[in-house]
């Protein structure tokens, strides 16, 4: 298939729909940046000149930095758990066969089309009838129940990418099962370890809902944003730091994409 | 222990069985294999001839059966602790790895210094002649070249047995036919017994010394390619090596060491009843006669000699030699004759539709059981 035999011009409807489409997309979000960069405390137009002061007054703000700090420390925690459980389902369902497969993998997926809403309220009401204090542990809690299927999809599509009989190659030259997996396994499935671990990262890092449900008196980075947006005279702040993190989520999300497509790509199967 | 030259049971593999749900994969298979020996497991697809050489890999656990190798019991041992490596259909060269990695990976554990891996695997390189691309990636490798590196891999190790799962399939067919010579040369300068699995006939008469034929999960003859091609113990079995013409008739007495066949319209014809017992008279016999057997001329075959008289049907003119199909009343299907142009000659000799005699020499065909 060619594009370059279409004549663009020709359609202008369509181009049309798409240049608003995209405007409809993107521009509310660049609105962000454009703002936290607006000398007034007031976000309209038009704009009254640069500053850097609501970068500043975001830096010096130490609530807001204890919030990235919760926040950093549950993503990672959530990544590096649902990743390992990502990774060990995964190998369960490329390289067996067993009774039960198919809904189990249809059970995996399930935290991912239930409302976030629901979810919150269901864990708040079993976190309170059991008994647990609600803190960021609960809200990591939470966040794996989300991540591992992310986790696990991320994993299944790297393993089924090579091929199961390199492990077995590697079992007949002598290496046990736990041997293999760290000679072979890993490093073939490294790419997609590096994805999950940057993607189920930002998946906790940006969730709002369930944290909302599950936070006791430490706030991740989103609450933290909700909380101050009642204050009028904090919202440049408040774009300020919306801006890093839109910068920062992107990066990421890219990163994890390329580390997933390069590790993809050659592996020539058997010439037949 | 006594020294054994030789033993002719150095792999033994006995009343093995393996079932896939209802499917017998493998269904009572015994073999011995002798050291030294280059062994094929032969037949079609979904025989059973993978899932053998696994069960000997160690990557399928038999139902039932036990399998030794030297002596050792190896039934229920994993592959790692198997005095046996296997070469995979796709080669299974690990990607991430150079040539030299590749080669090393098994020599890791034998706690070898870096010099001595070195030098071993210099060695394995030039055993498969690879000399000089031990820095090459696993991805800028040929088919011929992934293969070579998969047989050092396994070489290198020093296997009592090494397995090849279908080795020449990956390859072209020009690079086929020069590894098969290649691969026997390696058989014998090694000096380790090779078992491998193969769906081409070819390949088998070719390089292995004996040969299991498989059909549904069972070993149908053991024998050398000669033997198997000459004197195939059933119908089954000499369908599938090469292609031959079967005679349907009933024994009518015998002429010495030589069979009398009443063979019905066709006529009475004689087969040299081979190393089996002689038929009584009346059984229900076949008659198995290879194409390249059978010589077409224009007269009735001299004092008594075997000859049917049919109509030439179809004639095809392939370079080395020519394929004839024959119809004979009371046969179902034409009769394949080919002959080599071993003297310069017209094909034209005879046209479709000619009467035409097709004669043959009673040591040259196959009594077999109906």
């Amino acid at each position: 298939m060619s594009f370059s035999r279409f004549k663009w011009t020709g359609d202008s409807n369509l181009a049309t729909y798409a240049v608003i489409y995209l405007i409809f997309l993107y521009v509310p979000v660049l609105f962000l940046p454009l703002f936290s960069f607006n000398d007034g405390i007031y976000i309209a137009f038009p704009l009254k000149g640069f500053t850097l002061k609501w970068y500043e007054a975001m830096i010096e703000t130490e609530s807001m930095q204890a919030a990235l700090w919760n926040s950093i420390k549950v993503a990672t925690a959530v990544s590096i758990i649902s990743t390992t459980l990502g990774v060990l389902a995964a190998r369960a369902f490329t390289r067996y066969r067993f009774v039960g497969q198919r809904p189990a993998l249809g059970l995996l997926v399930l935290p991912l089309v239930v409302p976030g809403i629901i979810l919150g309220i269901a864990l708040l009401i079993m976190v309170n009838s059991v008994g647990i204090e609600l803190s960021l542990v609960t809200i990591g809690a939470a966040h794996v129940l989300i991540a591992t299927p992310f986790a696990t999809f991320v994993m299944i599509s790297r393993l089924e990418g090579f091929d199961a009989n390199l492990e077995e190659a590697s079992r007949d030259l002598g290496e046990s099962g736990w041997t293999t997996f760290w000679r072979v396994t890993f490093p073939l499935a490294l790419p997609g370890i590096v994805a999950s671990l940057l993607l189920t990262f930002i998946e906790s890092f940006d969730e709002f809902i369930l944290a909302f449900f599950l936070s006791g008196n430490e706030a991740t980075l989103p609450l933290y944003i909700w909380s101050q947006l009642r204050f009028p005279k904090k919202l440049p702040v408040v774009l300020a730091l919306g801006a890093c993190i839109l910068v920062f989520t992107v990066t990421i999300v890219v990163f994890a994409e390329w580390v997933r497509r390069r590790g993809v790509s050659p592996a020539p199967k058997s010439e037949k | 222990m006594a020294i054994k030259e030789n033993p002719k049971d150095f792999v033994s593999i006995r009343d093995v069985s393996k079932h896939f749900g209802a499917v017998r994969a493998v269904d009572g298979v015994s073999l011995d294999i002798a050291q030294n020996e280059f062994f094929a497991l032969l037949g079609p697809s979904g025989c059973g001839k993978t899932t053998l050489l696994r069960i000997l890999g160690g990557f399928e656990a038999s139902n039932s059966g036990s399998v030794h190798i030297d002596g050792t019991n190896l039934t229920i041992e994993p592959p790692n602790h198997r005095p046996v490596n296997m070469v995979f259909q796709n080669y299974a060269i690990f990607p991430h790895l150079d040539v030299r990695q590749n080669i090393a990976y098994g020599l890791r554990r034998e706690g070898l210094s870096k010099a001595d891996i070195g030098r071993r695997v210099d060695d394995a390189l030039a055993t498969v002649k690879l000399e000089g691309l031990g820095d090459r990636g696993a991805n800028q490798l040929s088919g011929g070249q992934r293969q070579r590196v998969a047989l050092a891999r396994a070489l290198v190790l020093q296997p009592k047995v090494l397995l090849l799962d279908e080795p020449l399939s990956a390859l072209d067919k020009n690079l086929r036919e020069q590894m098969r010579v290649e691969l026997r040369a390696l058989q014998q300068k090694v000096g380790i017994t090779f078992i491998f699995v193969t769906h081409d006939q070819e390949e088998a008469l070719s390089m292995a010394d004996r040969i299991a034929v498989m059909f549904d999960g069972k070993v149908r003859q053991v024998d050398t390619p000669e033997h198997l091609y000459e004197r195939p113990v059933s119908r089954e079995v000499a369908a599938f090596i090469g292609s031959m013409n079967f005679l349907e008739g009933k024994a009518a007495g015998m002429e010495g060491d030589t069979v009398v066949v009443d063979a019905g319209p066709v006529g009475k014809l004689l087969v040299s009843c081979g190393e089996g017992d002689a038929p009584s008279t009346g059984d229900p016999v076949t008659i198995g006669i290879r194409p390249e057997k059978l010589t077409i001329r224009n007269a009735p075959p001299e004092n008594g000699a075997n000859g049917v008289r049919g109509v030439l049907t179809a004639a095809a003119y392939l370079g080395e030699r020519n394929h004839f199909f024959v119809s004979v009343d009371g046969v179902k299907d034409p009769i394949s004759v080919a002959s080599q142009n071993s003297r310069p000659v017209d094909y034209k000799d005879w046209s479709e539709g000619d009467e035409v005699w097709l004669t043959w020499d009673s040591a040259g065909t196959r009594l077999l059981r109906s």
